[in-house]
């Protein structure tokens, strides 16, 4: 929706007869996106906020969308999703921008802020466990209810608030994280360990911690070429939550959450995820259903390259 | 006493005459990356292959251990057409993001090698790491990639008169 709203603003008044340039330029990359770029089949972890040590193959494009729907004690349920654009810039290096927003049941729907988020891996080759660090800023809106990662004193009843008071107040976010994975005999375990800094002066470091575990149904591949094998399906579980901050450290005050999580690799590039995440305590919402859908286009940046002109 | 050009005509010319020189030293510029290019290939022709000689001899040592599984070559092509075909080619001849695997480099080497470079990619030359796929998987693969040389094998052998 974020993607069409340009598109469907300029189509009010005068240029409903004409489409713009701006209109054909929007035509121009979705039809680029959706059928010039080849896609390949992903092979995706089922994890939404954990991450592992892989990255982005290079010159490949992932477009993703998110929704988290979360229940609310003593206020209005929500929907939170985001659109995640994820490019392999090289081997050892992925970047993505992120855009999000909500709708608060009985209240509205915000756009809260976006993201830019960056994986670096430092080592060559695989070892016993394999790190990869991540480096993001955001700049999001204090109604930014997506949860891609909790953190300090992160509990529920900041978000009863209506939208109308938190989305007048905007954070600008450093977030570390090191993301520490080894995969063995099928099964992925990953733990991220993050640090998060408001970069206003007073605020403090606030810590939190994602650890999962997943493994696809089959190891072997079936010879036939099927959507419904067992190898295309990946599942597991992942926990997450806050660990305070550094006036206040530990897991009291702040909210933790258990996710079984699965997601379907289909051929065609496309990669489905399913994870409803429960409260673990009384800080937490009783439940975060998660789902989303992701499409990965290879070849991504030797299309651009040739767009430009660019011989390699 | 009235100027040789008006100052429009002057910052106009002036203008042009900068770009005109701006064009001219980045044409230069990409004159001179592409000869830079063209001295690398030999070099990238050559070293292509070598991280082959970088598996450690316990790693080369590995047996397939689905070497005798009559589906691992049908499993394996299946895997390389989803993962591998869009920089190796669809039939790994090679293309311009990564070398031909049907070459005698690759096939002489050993299963365990092949594995061990489906392990841990070629990072700093643009292959992933492939761990991600179990290593069930990864056997299938190599025993595709090694399939690659007997049709090759076979394919001279019918041609020879």
């Amino acid at each position: 929706m974020l993607v069409l709203y340009p598109i469907a603003n300029d189509l009010q008044g005068d240029c409903l007869s004409f489409p713009s340039l701006r209109d054909i330029s929007w035509a121009f990359l979705l039809s680029v996106l959706l059928f010039v770029t080849p896609a390949v089949r992903a092979q995706e972890s089922p994890y939404i906020v954990t991450y592992d040590h892989y990255l982005e193959e290079p010159g490949s494009l992932e477009v993703e969308y998110f929704s988290t729907f979360g229940t609310q004690r003593a206020a209005n349920d929500y929907h939170a999703y985001w659109v995640e654009v994820e490019y392999g810039a090289t081997a050892w290096w992925t970047t993505g921008f992120y855009l999000d927003g909500q709708t608060t049941f009985h209240d509205s729907t915000l756009f809260t802020g976006f993201r830019w988020e960056n994986r670096l891996r430092p080592f060559k080759h695989e070892h016993f466990i394999n790190a990869v660090v991540y480096v993001e800023y955001e700049q999001i809106s204090e109604a930014d209810k997506i949860m891609k990662e909790v953190e300090g004193h992160d509990v529920e009843s900041e978000h009863g608030d209506p939208n109308a008071a938190l989305g007048q107040n905007h954070n600008h976010e450093l977030e570390l994280k090191l993301l520490l994975s080894r995969t063995y005999k099928g099964w992925n375990v990953a733990v991220n360990p993050l640090a998060t800094k408001n970069l206003s002066p007073s605020s403090p470091w606030e810590f939190g911690y994602a650890i999962g575990a997943s493994r696809p149904l089959a190891l072997k591949a079936s010879p036939n070429r099927c959507n419904l094998c067992r190898e295309n399906f990946n599942a597991g579980a992942e926990i997450y939550g806050g660990l305070g901050d550094t006036q206040s450290f530990g897991m009291h005050n702040t909210s933790h959450y258990l996710a079984p999580v699965v997601a379907w690799n289909l051929p065609a590039g496309w990669t489905f995820r399913l994870s409803p995440g429960f409260g673990l305590n009384y800080n937490s919402h009783r439940l975060l259903l998660r789902w989303g859908v992701s499409r990965e286009f290879s070849g991504f940046g030797e299309m651009v390259s040739h767009l430009f002109g660019r011989r390699r | 006493m009235k100027p040789a050009f008006p100052p429009v005509d002057c910052a106009r010319r002036a203008a042009l005459a900068m770009a005109a020189l701006l064009t001219f030293h980045v044409s230069c510029a990409f004159a001179q990356r592409q000869d830079s290019v063209e001295v690398k290939i030999d070099h990238h022709r050559h070293n292509q292959y070598a991280e082959l000689a970088n598996a450690p001899e316990e790693a080369r040592a590995k047996p397939n251990p689905l070497a005798d599984d009559p589906d691992a070559i049908a499993a394996g092509k299946k895997l390389f057409e989803q993962h591998c075909a869009k920089c190796h080619g669809t039939a790994a001849e090679g293309r311009k993001k990564a070398p031909s695997l049907q070459v005698e480099e690759v096939q002489r080497a050993a299963p365990g090698t092949l594995f061990w470079i489906l392990t841990n990619g070629v990072v700093r030359r643009g292959m992933p790491v492939w761990s991600k796929l179990p290593e069930q998987q990864r056997w299938q693969l190599v025993s595709f990639i090694k399939s690659l040389g007997h049709s090759a094998a076979n394919e001279t052998e019918k041609k020879a008169p």
